[in-house]
């Protein structure tokens, strides 16, 4: 197969073809997807698959209306009569047949070293039972280890009636672990991910290792966990613990298509203060390796650090084509889409609070009680209220500056508006973490980050009063 | 015999050799039509198929599977997935639990899941309905500031099983939705809310009743403020009730039993919820969105009883998680699509109603919290432990009576205590689309985390 998936011509004809009723706009994405995944559970392989997509999006933009049809069969005659389902939303009949030229194809490699078809399967089950000695290592009270791993190779290309032709090949390698612990207060849970935009050289064994380790000491130490507590508190994320927060909280009330409906809490306050000057924050689709990362969205423009918020002001959305073309500017290269079979929208990449300078350990030391959060669980939000909830599935108490007792899992609530304004501390150690975000039914894997900080009041959903 | 298993048993034909094969084929048409300001926004429409293989090759120490999945039915695809099936099987542990389905003789429920209309109404009127949504919902009440997306979709989906085990399996079902998310102000903040049509076909849904859902849901949340903390009684809506079900039925998968991921394992036989509570999975009442004549390994499906006035009665299988437990499958295999293989799974979960409807329910709780949305379910609810704890926005009840709106506020307390804390079960049952169908329900002992 072509470095393109399919002939330049082809494309030109498709995209004419998209066209020919009056349409401003046609994009063709092609998309050939290779996953495989590995579980061990109870020990035993449980199943290994490999799974393969490919097929081709056509839309088509008039004025504010998209049409759009998708297409497993990539032969041209296949490819036409998606362009001409996608293009029946232009109703003015005009134009004829129209000619599409597209510019120089722009092809990104990946940065990934051991790509997926080259890793021998036995040495992926080698790894799984690696981490499933080290869980079980920990204690006699892990009861219950699952461990999976799993690769994509996503090839696609882009091309649209501006001329833009870009082709990528994009690598992601992940690994997960849950244990289960047992005790005479029931049972618990504990749970880390390893991800990134890169080849099987993310899972070393020593990473692999650290994960098992860290996930089954979670779910011994909450064997001990006492309820939660009920009401507002200060709360302490840790480093990385708590990126996604933001990424929820205000991250999607960002995104340019929330934005122009008017159905996000941040339409209209560009340049205003919307958060505690402590607050900068950034999507950066150009983080290599991180789980977020493209170096070219799924609409054919190349990953970008943008500043959303700067020392707390708001300095920017984020954007995707479609948006981005009717405001007369550029994308921010936030266009993504989940598959071909899905329209690109506004999604973030790897979004995250810049460090600050005070110190990890005197952020607690300083805090007389409250709660200290070690790792959230998802989290949903509201656009148009800023309302919104994460799960806490590793926290404990603050007393008297030190933390103590670890707290069964509950969720946190708040609105993002008011939860910025109230970062009062911002330490130095940031790190990251992936995760996947859902919108509209599609989802796309993301990176979240931010360094320990304090938010001066939040409220806990436990039942201890 | 449908084409798409006639296509399946030619598959499974051609692919034969010394192991065992199970071919699932799905194929499906989707329409989707978003309105926003009287315009089409967008307009998707496409057809997909594709192919799920496992292959079970036998050993000393048992049965090693291995699967693989294509997007598309095309033969060059086609022949790949069954050579990367074979390879995987490789390295799977045998295992003696571990086998395919075989035909078990229960008898197959005769029902009718598709709605021919879908396909041949014309698009025309589906994108008009979409529209009239969008400017109901608008027209419907000034403080309607903003109707965030007014859709129309629909689908017909059909899915084939054959397997060597001699497993012979079509079933189809359509869909057509109308859904709503209408933003309120009062000049001050902003709700919102989202109203629902669903039905088997275009000709069952009703514009009215997701307009004005949409717009009740949002303008009544107006001035909501966040309420103290408290412990109450919870009053769940149907739509609430039905999540929190699905919740419950996750914990009754036999395979989280078997695997000891549920708080339910070893307590068949005690009393695990309120007397009022009988709990049952009946994928052949049609009635159910969810409704199907045979599970994921086309296996009949059938009715069964989870929980009985209280009393925990059994649990859903399939095939494998069945023999681990040492029983029979309960026709209760989901698979999520070509891609993934078969696991035990509630499918079309209903509470048997109580004798009350919904006002009368309220007037003898009297006092508590009205939940009309929940969220961070999936963060905050571990089927695991039981800890429940959720966001939700809902009204007060007083008097009997709703009374003010509430935000920002959590409700929790454990599956295992709500269970046995049911004080009411309201004869309102709605169908929804998922896994459960729901009516209110009022729960004591919750506890409410505010300000």
């Amino acid at each position: 197969m072509s470095e393109t998936l399919v002939e330049r011509d082809v494309l030109e004809r498709v995209i004419g073809s998209a066209l020919e009723r009056g349409g401003e706009f046609a994009e063709v994405f092609v998309e050939d997807r290779a996953t495989s995944s590995a579980v061990l559970d109870q020990r035993r392989v449980e199943e290994l698959s490999s799974g393969r997509d490919r097929g081709a999006g056509v839309r088509v933009v008039v004025g504010d209306t998209t049409g759009f049809a998708h297409t497993a069969d990539l032969s041209e005659s296949s490819l036409l009569a998606a362009a001409h389902a996608a293009a029946s939303v232009a109703r003015d009949g005009g134009g004829g047949v129209r000619r599409a030229s597209l510019g120089p194809l722009v092809n990104y490699p990946t940065h990934a070293v051991v790509l997926p078809g080259d890793v021998d399967k036995a040495k992926k089950i080698e790894l799984l039972r690696h981490a499933d000695d080290v869980a079980r290592s920990e204690g006699s009270s892990i009861t219950q280890v699952q461990v999976a791993l799993g690769d994509s190779t996503r090839r696609f290309v882009v091309a649209n009636s501006d001329g833009v032709f870009a082709a990528d090949h994009q690598v992601r390698t992940r690994f997960n672990i849950s244990c289960v612990a047992t005790g005479d207060t029931g049972m618990q849970t504990g749970y880390r991910p390893i991800a990134g935009t890169r080849g099987f050289e993310l899972l070393t064994p020593d990473a692999v290792g650290d994960a098992a380790r860290g996930a089954a000491r979670q779910a011994i130490t909450k064997l001990a966990a006492r309820p939660a507590p009920s009401g507002d508190l200060p709360v302490v994320l840790a480093g990385g613990s708590g990126g996604i927060l933001f990424h929820e909280a205000c991250g999607h009330g960002l995104e340019a298509d929330a934005v122009m409906k008017q159905a996000s809490v941040y339409a209209g306050k560009l340049g205003q203060q919307v958060a505690s000057p402590l607050v900068t924050l950034v999507d950066d689709g150009t983080v290599v390796g991180e789980w977020g990362y493209l170096a070219v969205d799924d609409e054919g423009r190349p990953g970008a650090r943008n500043v959303l918020i700067e020392n707390g002001m708001l300095t920017d959305y984020m954007w995707d084509l479609l948006r981005a073309r009717k405001e007369g500017r550029r994308s921010s290269g936030n266009g993504r889409r989940q598959s071909y079979q899905h329209l690109p929208m506004v999604r973030m990449t790897n979004t995250y609070l810049l460090a600050g300078d005070a110190d990890a350990d005197e952020i607690v030391a300083q805090t007389p009680y409250g709660v200290y959060v070690a790792q959230l669980g998802g989290g949903q939000v509201n656009t148009a209220t800023g309302d919104f909830v994460f799960g806490m599935t590793a926290a404990f108490l603050i007393e008297d500056g030190k933390i103590t007792a670890p707290l069964r899992d509950c969720n946190l609530i708040g609105n993002g508006p008011e939860v910025l304004q109230r970062v009062d501390a911002v330490a130095t150690d940031f790190s990251m973490m992936p995760g996947t975000c859902g919108k509209d039914g599609q989802s796309v894997p993301v990176g979240t980050g931010q360094a320990t900080m304090r938010l001066s009041s939040v409220t806990i959903g436990g039942t201890a009063s | 015999m449908s084409e798409l298993l006639e296509r399946a048993q030619q598959l499974l034909d051609a692919a034969k050799g010394p192991e065992e094969i199970e071919i699932y084929l799905s194929s499906g048409v989707d329409t989707e039509v978003q309105a926003y300001q009287g315009e089409i926004e967008k307009l998707s429409s496409a057809t997909s198929s594709g192919i799920g293989i496992r292959v079970m090759v036998d050993g000393p120490a048992g049965a090693r599977v291995g699967t693989a999945w294509a997007g598309s039915l095309e033969e060059s695809a086609i022949a790949g997935t069954l050579r990367e099936a074979r390879d995987n099987a490789r390295f799977a542990t045998e295992d003696e639990f571990v086998t395919f389905a075989s035909p078990d003789g229960v008898a197959v429920a005769s029902l009718q899941l598709t709605d021919a209309s879908v396909l041949t109404t014309p698009i025309e009127e589906k994108i008009a309905m979409a529209i009239e949504l969008e400017r109901m919902v608008r027209d419907g009440d000034a403080r309607i500031r903003q109707v965030d997306s007014a859709n129309y979709s629909d689908y017909v989906a059909e899915a084939a099983i054959a397997s060597s085990k001699g497993i012979s399996a079509a079933y189809a079902r359509s869909g057509a939705y109308l859904s709503v998310e209408a933003i309120a102000t009062d000049g001050k903040s902003d709700q919102t809310g989202w109203g629902l049509s669903a039905g088997r076909a275009p000709s069952e849904l009703n514009i009215n009743e997701a307009a004005s859902d949409a717009i009740s849901r949002a303008t009544r949340m107006l001035g909501a403020v966040k309420p103290a903390s408290m412990k109450c009684t919870a009053v769940f809506d149907p739509r609430t009730a039905a999540t929190l079900l699905a919740i419950i039925g996750s914990a009754l998968s036999g395979e989280a039993v078997v695997y000891g991921r549920s708080f339910f394992a070893n307590r068949v036989g005690e009393e695990v919820a309120s007397p009022l509570w009988t709990l049952v999975d009946d994928p052949t009442d049609a009635r159910h969105f969810a409704a199907s004549a045979y599970d994921g390994e086309g296996l009949a499906c059938r009715r069964n009883v989870l929980i009985e006035s209280g009393q925990l009665k059994g649990f859903v299988y399939d095939t494998v998680s069945a023999r681990r437990a040492g029983t029979a499958s309960t026709g209760s295999a989901v698979r999520g699509g070509i891609g993934g293989s078969p696991s035990a799974g509630c499918r079309a979960l209903q509470l048997l109603p109580g004798d009350i409807d919904q006002a009368d329910l309220l007037r003898r709780v009297g006092y508590g919290i009205y939940v009309e949305s929940l969220t961070g379910v999936h963060s905050g609810v571990n089927p695991i432990s039981g800890d429940f704890s959720v966001g939700v926005t809902g009204l007060m009840i007083r008097n009997g009576e709703l009374a003010e709106p509430v935000r920002e506020v959590t409700v929790a307390s454990t599956l295992q205590r709500m269970l046995l804390d049911v004080r009411y079960v309201g004869n309102d049952v709605e169908w929804l689309p998922g896994s459960a169908a729901g009516q209110t329900l009022a729960i004591d002992g919750i506890a409410v985390s505010g300000s």
